[in-house]
């Protein structure tokens, strides 16, 4: 128990004294999750609100592709981007492998079925006649796609909460592609997997506090723009 | 609407292309150190990684995974120069082609870990051999690594020189996992352990395991750097190799090694061995 205790200490004087690893640890989770998430933002939720309203014959197969998507492993995500961005690879000219730039790509990988599939579920959800309503009340399609995506805004804010959630504590797909490189690539989880490794539990918990604070943040401001009352 | 969506997706696929060239530029002043995790977790590296990147301005991307990872990714070509420390797999490494250049670095030593306790009553004993065999057949736990890395590879030559089955026994347990987290398990389970000096030492404060065996000349563990064959891989990035096999060898370097560790730990964690032949180490 008095290791948890050390753990919360270090993370105080961590965060108090901004230490500078720690800060750029930090702050580079935040980007690369919050850019991954964002990129499944865009994909998933256009994608997921097409499928949702559209009709033809294969649909049901694609979406049940969507939806294992959803269950797909990180750390398989991981190893498959690292084979197709090596260097001898097919996009290895790239250069990108052990960069933020491809633990983000990894990481909106992971969180774009995840967005699409909540998505699709959320919008298949409303009502059929509400479509024809708007679209009888004068509005072009485009018009009628956003009335209906604010309409299921509850469940596509926590559709990009679920999609946040799952990147932001992935740890092996970071570690594959980004390779923990020390204030260039390392991130909270993955900084926590190398300093469990080590014995140094108290750092490994300090920055596991850091993460569930980072993370309780971040979602609480979704939930804030999730749960405000729409003016009547 | 639309004027913004398409000034939007051009946005979008101009900042994508700015990002992906301005990565492929950096590449050529870009080296992947493929090493082990014990070397990372040593610190040497993060003391002269810095001193190196400042002098030549190369921008090193440490890779720390087990030895035999490192290996991989050097036969592979993902990898431009190796630090390693499991010397027959270097040996193969070296002969069939993947690396050249194969050069000692420094050495520090293993130790035999175990329960203060000391069921197997190894303690003191001088020959590691002997002490392993006591504690295979005193039937103590002894927690190995199980992950291939140079730690691993010496702990199973010292079986197979001691001639013991150890495979499947269940006074053996296999974590799979780091030196860090397997010296938790020993100590959690009382058990036995191979570990390298700086990791004890690094973990020693919290660590509830005394060193039972040193100074056995087989648990001598020496680093090479091996810099990845250039003829077996086009991308290899042979200068910048070149130029960091150099560094680990070059005097200053060298002098680094010797006096790092001293101030934490009262001695030195790596003895420096550039120009010596193996054979002369230890003595």
């Amino acid at each position: 128990m008095d290791l948890i205790f050390e753990g919360i200490k270090k993370a105080f004087v961590l965060l108090v004294t901004l230490d500078p690893e720690v800060m750029g640890v930090t702050f580079l989770s935040l980007k690369v999750s919050v850019t991954a998430t964002l990129i499944s933002l865009v994909l998933g939720v256009s994608v997921g609100v097409a499928l949702a309203l559209a009709r033809f014959p294969g649909r049901r197969v694609l979406v049940s592709l969507i939806n294992t998507g959803m269950a797909l492993p990180p750390v398989v995500v991981g190893l498959f981007v690292t084979i197709f961005l090596w260097r001898n690879g097919p996009f290895g000219f790239l250069g990108i492998l052990y960069t933020p730039l491809a633990m983000i790509i990894a990481q909106a990988v992971i969180a774009t079925p995840i967005v699409m599939g909540i998505s699709l579920a959320a919008v298949q959800q409303l009502p059929e006649k509400l479509q024809l309503q708007i679209l009888a009340l004068g509005a072009t399609r485009l018009q009628m796609v956003w009335i209906l995506v604010k309409e299921a805004r509850l469940s596509l804010l926590a559709a990009v909460m679920a999609g946040f959630g799952g990147v932001i504590s992935e740890v092996g797909a970071s570690m594959m592609v980004g390779g923990n490189i020390k204030g260039y690539s390392r991130v909270l989880t993955t900084a926590t997997v190398m300093e469990t490794g080590r014995g140094n539990f108290d750092v490994a918990i300090a920055l596991s506090i850091i993460l569930l604070l980072l993370a309780y943040l971040i979602t609480l401001a979704l939930t804030q723009v999730q749960q405000k009352e729409r003016p009547r | 609407m639309k004027g913004i969506h398409h000034k939007v997706l051009l946005f979008a696929m101009g900042m994508a292309v700015l990002l992906c060239a301005s990565f492929a530029q950096a590449q050529e002043k870009a080296l992947i150190l493929a090493t082990t995790t014990s070397t990372q977790d040593s610190g040497l590296l993060d003391v002269l990684i810095p001193v190196f990147e400042k002098k030549t301005g190369y921008f090193v991307k440490t890779i720390a995974v087990g030895s035999g990872q490192a290996m991989t990714m050097g036969q592979k070509g993902e990898a431009d120069v190796l630090l390693v420390h499991s010397p027959a797999a270097e040996k193969k490494f070296v002969e069939e082609g993947y690396g050249v250049n194969r050069r000692l670095v420094m050495h520090n030593d293993f130790i035999i870990a175990g329960p203060a306790e000391d069921p197997a009553q190894i303690r003191g004993m001088k020959s590691a051999l002997e002490a392993m065999k006591k504690i295979a057949s005193a039937k103590g736990l002894f927690v190995s690594r199980g992950d291939n890395s140079g730690t691993h590879a010496k702990e199973k030559s010292i079986w197979k020189q001691a001639n013991l089955k150890y495979e499947g026994e269940k006074w053996y347990q296999e974590t799979g996992a780091g030196m860090g987290q397997t010296l938790n398990v020993a100590a959690e389970k009382k058990g036995y352990t191979l570990t390298d000096r700086a990791t004890y030492l690094a973990l020693k404060k919290n660590l509830k395991l005394d060193i039972l065996v040193e100074g056995d000349a087989i648990l001598l563990n020496i680093y090479h750097v091996i810099e990845v064959n250039p003829a077996k891989w086009k991308k290899v990035n042979a200068k910048g190799a070149k130029a960091f096999a150099d560094f680990m060898v070059s005097k200053e370097t060298q002098d680094i090694i010797k006096t790092f560790g001293v101030d934490k730990f009262g001695a030195p964690l790596f003895f420096p061995d550039a120009g010596k032949k193996v054979e002369e180490l230890g003595k």
